[in-house]
């Protein structure tokens, strides 16, 4: 089978669902990692309200992906060029479980932590989400360590995943870039 | 081939967009941001110094963990919607404790005394603070006081504070009036029962009809539950104080009291005129401002297991609805700091081995 038939068989885009998600997340991702890194350090007097805002926010960020994750398996998605190596498809596919694998730890590790810590998640209006489990300092030091280390292993895939992406829309030129973007 | 046209506006721009959020990822995480400012790293390194005392409290490590209830009048429900200032009775964990991240320190030559509680009316209900001795704090700013904490530090090597760094500190910070002249007039007495306690901060207390009224609060020994208590006193007279354990008297002292009866305080709250600036925490408010009596923090026991005042962080910014924190950069300062010493001892809970006393 050449490749060509390959590429005739599988779309070359994404799905606009999948492709509004992905960079809806994005955004979302990196702005929920600027403000936990930033929240931790700096004394502000502004920083707890970005602290409020980045729980909530975190919730979101756990429902978007999961409904993510269903629209992902119900859309065919383009596939990699049979050109590329078989390491970078590899890769490729190692970094994309990866991301998700964190996507989901990282708001349960952020609940799981509140709640080890006694306390509830204000999501909005007058609704917040109780804790579940009793306070626990062991538990606190487990998920609130977790988070921290998956937040910088985030960032590190975050990273290699653009450069890749970057690789492939302008020095391989293969249509893998394109296949995430818009007209 | 449809690849090989260069990309739209649009695309550019998004892609643009998602690289600089990835520079400023990489930025925060390189501290670069910030970084002529002192941080919540900055002050809990500073609190342990070269040799922390793995798996407690950065600041505070010596402690009493106590539990009962806060009894409250109602008198304030005008003031705020928070469900346990209404009449009515919350659960309350408390910890009284002395300054300083050692947990072995003699407690009655600690500078500063404090009792911190944990009002639980359900889960996102809660309400901590921690109060200490001092009505105000001596400065305004984290940047501030890290130069306090500096100044006052004693030298490593001799053990020694330096007079003129501390003149020189004070000479350069005239906000420090208030504290100091607190400071002078201060005498510790023989009880932790014996104590007043202030927030320091202002908070804002919010009505019904979304109102606002900055506030301050602070415990005083409740006289009609403990006759006497009001007799002035000094360290002299605790009852550990010539004895073998006197390096813990003030936490014997206030467990043998709560085992013989209910340690209480009024709760009394500071009401601000509008000349008062709730966001600073160095200027003490008028003795003629009203004040009232929101309840009783009444404390029937010690409570033995350590573990369960460790697994709290007294952070004062933790507050029901019905309350809220004032601009004070202090408030935001002191959550912060909390929060990295409890992340820091919490994980030594599991990474290394340490006292679980006292």
């Amino acid at each position: 089978m050449s490749h060509t038939e390959l590429d005739r068989n599988s779309p070359t885009q994404y799905p606009l669902s999948m492709r509004l998600m992905h960079w809806g997340m994005a955004a979302l991702i990196i702005a929920l990692l600027i403000v936990g890194l930033s929240m931790v350090a700096s004394l502000q007097t502004w920083q707890p309200t970005l602290l409020t805002w980045h729980k909530a926010f975190g919730v979101l960020a756990a429902i978007l992906v999961i409904a993510r994750l269903i629209n992902r398996v119900r859309h065919q998605q383009p596939q990699l060029p049979s050109s590329l190596p078989k390491w970078q498809q590899l890769a490729a596919r190692g970094s994309h479980v990866l991301l998700y694998t964190l996507m989901i730890l990282m708001p349960v590790s952020g609940y799981l932590m509140q709640s080890a810590a006694g306390r509830s998640v204000y999501l909005f209006a007058d609704i917040w989400l109780p804790p579940a489990l009793a306070p626990n300092l062991t538990l606190y030091a487990v998920f609130r360590e977790l988070h921290a280390y998956s937040a910088l292993v985030l960032v590190g895939v975050i990273s290699v995943h653009a450069l890749a992406a970057l690789h492939h829309g302008f020095v391989r030129r293969d249509g893998v870039l394109k296949s995430m973007l818009f007209k | 081939m449809s690849q090989r046209r260069s990309f739209s506006a649009m695309n550019y721009a998004l892609i643009g967009l998602a690289l600089v959020g990835l520079l400023l990822i990489w930025l925060t995480l390189l501290g670069v941001f910030g970084r002529q400012h002192v941080s919540a790293q900055t002050f809990v390194d500073f609190q342990q110094g070269d040799e922390p005392h793995l798996g407690f409290r950065r600041a505070h490590a010596k402690g009493v963990c106590v539990a009962g209830e806060f009894v409250s009048s109602g008198a304030l429900a005008d003031y705020s919607t928070a469900e346990l200032l209404q009449q009515g009775v919350t659960p309350m964990l408390g910890r009284f404790s002395i300054g300083g991240g050692n947990p072995t320190a003699p407690d009655l030559t600690s500078p500063v005394r404090s009792f911190a509680f944990s009002l639980d009316a359900g889960a996102n209900q809660q309400w901590r603070s921690a109060m200490n001795t001092p009505p105000v704090m001596a400065v305004a700013t984290p940047d501030a006081f890290f130069a306090q904490l500096n100044a006052l530090a004693p030298n490593p090597h001799t053990g020694e504070r330096d007079g003129e760094k501390i003149a020189a500190f004070f000479a350069a910070h005239p906000e420090t009036q208030a504290f100091r002249q607190w400071s002078a007039s201060y005498q510790p007495s023989a009880s932790f029962a014996q104590e007043n306690f202030h927030s320091i901060n202002a908070f804002y207390l919010v009505n019904a009809d979304g109102k606002q009224q900055a506030v301050r609060w602070h415990l005083k020994a409740n006289t009609e539950a403990m006759p006497g208590i009001e007799q002035p006193s000094s360290v002299a007279d605790n009852p550990y104080a010539q004895s073998e354990q006197a390096n813990d008297a003030l936490g014997l002292e206030i467990a043998d009291r709560i085992r013989e009866r209910p340690v209480v305080f009024d709760l009394v709250f500071t009401f601000a005129d509008p000349s008062d600036d709730a966001s600073d925490p160095t200027v003490a408010w008028p003795s003629s401002r009203r004040h009232v009596i929101a309840g009783q923090i009444v404390i029937e026991r010690v409570v033995d297991s350590p573990s369960v005042c460790d697994a709290v962080n007294f952070d004062p910014l933790i507050l029901p609805t019905g309350m809220r924190p004032s601009e004070d950069a202090i408030l935001r300062a002191r959550s912060a700091a909390y929060a990295e010493s409890y992340r820091r001892r919490a994980r030594e809970q599991i990474f290394h081995h340490s006292d679980t006393t006292p």
